[in-house]
């Protein structure tokens, strides 16, 4: 499907400063194009909580917003450190969430679970040492 | 062409200089400044009356009735909002204060606190039921309902569905007068003394915050009226027969007050709406899903802080406390019979409608190119969010550009780099000729 519009920002590592700011610009120009409704909702949970899990886990990466006419697609993709367990990561109420992170209200363990259960389509690929990418899609009725 | 939204917030032409002092602190971006004056967005102004407080030329103002219109009743009861005990420093009992108003002209006066204490218990009675979204949302500030439908209209199943107080107020004020007297409801004018310009808006136009009509026949401002008060205030005896709101109803002029009162295990308090436009983002980010119930106030410190009272509203939050410490500790629970709150009308009658920003464009396809181009404008302004464009920031410009509501050559630094490469061209082709 062709795509529509697509928009990339770089997520640092530990920038506790500027976390947030990504989707809640993703926020606006859903709202901008037009997309509100459950379908934002959804896209707003899983992106704050993808982009505060490139901030507390991943070394840096990046977070793409690609609007397709009939899909919402967000990609995260970062440069390491990769999930050593994924099956444990995956569960509800696990988080390796440091104490910086924890001390600021974060490691809940609930972002991955939380992002599979808003998103239409959800896939995480991840290699240990190497780094992770996560593949979100919201259908748009 | 739309109708136009009746607005509380209005400009004085004359007084405008077409500064950008309002254009900035507008929270929603409805104000541009064009032909060297402010406008503002019909669509996208809540009445917050933000851009009242920063206006140094007293060109934004706000449209209230003025105590002669009363006269239009054969009867008129005022409802104070208790924000207006809050006016008089050191005030030991809230009786000098109503007693005062009668002294102005008024036949009789109910104090909204009590509409607050009915409400109260009218909340907590509704978030027994099952099924709630997380959290309940206070529905009592007007301009944060309106920041809601313009903002955050997937937020709207959140707020509660229960009328203002000074609606409730004024419904039971009017019936019990009507009871006493022997008089027709029609007869009666209520008036309610308004700290803000958004209750008035309320009042004015109740549909789009979910009121077929308003119990209220008009809002005076408190600023207007504290004048005329305060040498009665000063010299009243208290009525021995008047039997006050709680502590709680009285509370809800500050900020926490209705929270405290609704539900104080698990409630969040937020006020000033920048601070609302934050906590709002965390709800829409579901990080506040195990929070009851979120009080948000527009102004700063709660209604104290409204843009038509007079005191500081810290001063105000000061008063209203030492007030509140002086009165016997009951909670409406106790106070407001159940009775109450099936007797007369506590829901709103028809559901909150969402009125967002529109989209780019009612095509997506359309509305992405037109997004590209605002990035590619973005990309060549300055980043300095000056408003000399006439435009609240570079984006809403580049916004205001795609949108056909403005032009490139409204930004002074992209034309003073134009005329500067345009000179230096003139300067090459002059020495080109002499050579």
């Amino acid at each position: 499907m062709e795509e529509l519009f697509s928009t990339t920002y770089p997520v640092a590592q530990a920038d506790y400063v500027t976390a947030g700011k990504a989707s809640a610009d993703i926020k606006r120009r859903l709202k901008q194009l037009g997309v509100g409704g459950d379908v934002l909702r959804r896209v707003a949970v899983a992106s704050y909580e993808v982009e505060l899990n490139l901030v507390i886990h991943s070394l840096g990466g990046e977070l793409t917003l690609t609007v397709f006419p009939d899909a919402v697609q967000l990609v995260s993709a970062d440069v390491g450190p990769g999930i050593r367990d994924l099956a444990m990561a995956m569960r509800e109420g696990y988080s390796t969430a440091n104490e910086e992170a924890r001390s600021l209200g974060f490691g809940a363990g609930m972002g991955l679970p939380n992002m599979k259960r808003n998103a239409d389509e959800f896939d995480i690929q991840s290699e240990y040492g190497k780094g992770t990418t996560i593949t979100m899609r919201f259908r748009l009725s | 062409m739309e109708e136009r939204r009746y607005h509380s917030v209005r400009l004085d032409k004359d007084r405008c200089k077409g500064c950008t002092n309002c254009l900035r602190h507008c929270p929603t971006e409805a104000i541009r400044v064009r032909d060297g004056r402010a406008h503002i967005l019909d669509n996208l102004c809540i009445d917050c009356g933000e851009c009242i407080r920063v206006c140094e030329y007293h060109a934004k103002v706000a449209f209230t009735d003025s105590l002669p219109n009363i006269k239009a009743y054969k009867y008129t009861i005022a409802l104070p909002a208790p924000t207006l005990y809050g006016q008089f420093r050191g005030l030991r009992n809230p009786a000098y204060v109503l007693e005062a108003l009668k002294c102005i002209g008024f036949d009789d006066v109910f104090e909204v606190a009590r509409g607050a204490d009915v409400v109260t218990r009218a909340i907590r009675e509704r978030m027994r039921e099952p099924n709630l979204p997380k959290p309940m949302i206070s529905s009592a500030c007007p301009a944060c309902v309106r920041l809601i439908q313009v903002r955050f209209p997937e937020l709207l199943d959140h707020v509660v569905d229960i009328r203002q107080p000074m609606e409730v107020a004024a419904e039971i004020a009017r019936a019990e007068f009507c009871r006493k007297h022997g008089c027709e409801p029609e007869d009666v004018g209520c008036f309610f003394i308004t700290p803000c310009p958004a209750k008035m808006t309320a009042i004015r136009t109740p549909q789009p915050l979910g009121q077929e009509k308003s119990e209220l026949s008009g809002a005076i401002s408190m600023m207007e009226l504290y004048g005329l008060l305060l040498p009665h205030v000063m010299k009243m005896q208290s009525d021995p027969n008047f039997v006050p709101a709680t502590r709680y109803g009285v509370g809800w002029a500050t900020s926490n007050g209705e929270a405290s009162a609704v539900f104080p295990d698990n409630s969040l308090s937020v006020d000033g709406i920048p601070n609302v436009i934050r906590v709002l983002e965390e709800v829409e980010n579901n990080k506040l899903n195990e929070l009851t119930y979120l009080e948000c106030n527009a102004c700063v410190g709660g209604c104290v802080g409204g843009p038509l009272t007079f005191e500081n509203n810290y001063v105000a939050k000061h008063a209203i406390r030492n007030l509140v410490k002086q009165m016997p500790e009951i909670h409406p629970d106790s106070n407001v019979p159940i009775s109450m709150i099936n007797k007369y009308k506590m829901r709103l009658d028809t559901p909150l409608e969402p009125n967002p920003v529109a989209a780019l464009d009612e095509s997506m396809t359309e509305a992405m190119r037109k997004m590209k181009r605002m990035n590619e404008i973005v990309a060549r302004l300055p980043g300095y969010d000056c408003g000399s464009c006439g435009s609240p920031s570079c984006a809403a410009f580049a916004e205001d550009i795609v949108r056909g509501y403005s032009t490139e050559m409204q930004c002074i630094h992209i034309m003073r780099d134009r005329l500067q490469s345009l000179a230096a061209e003139m300067l090459d082709l002059a020495q080109t000729r002499r050579e």
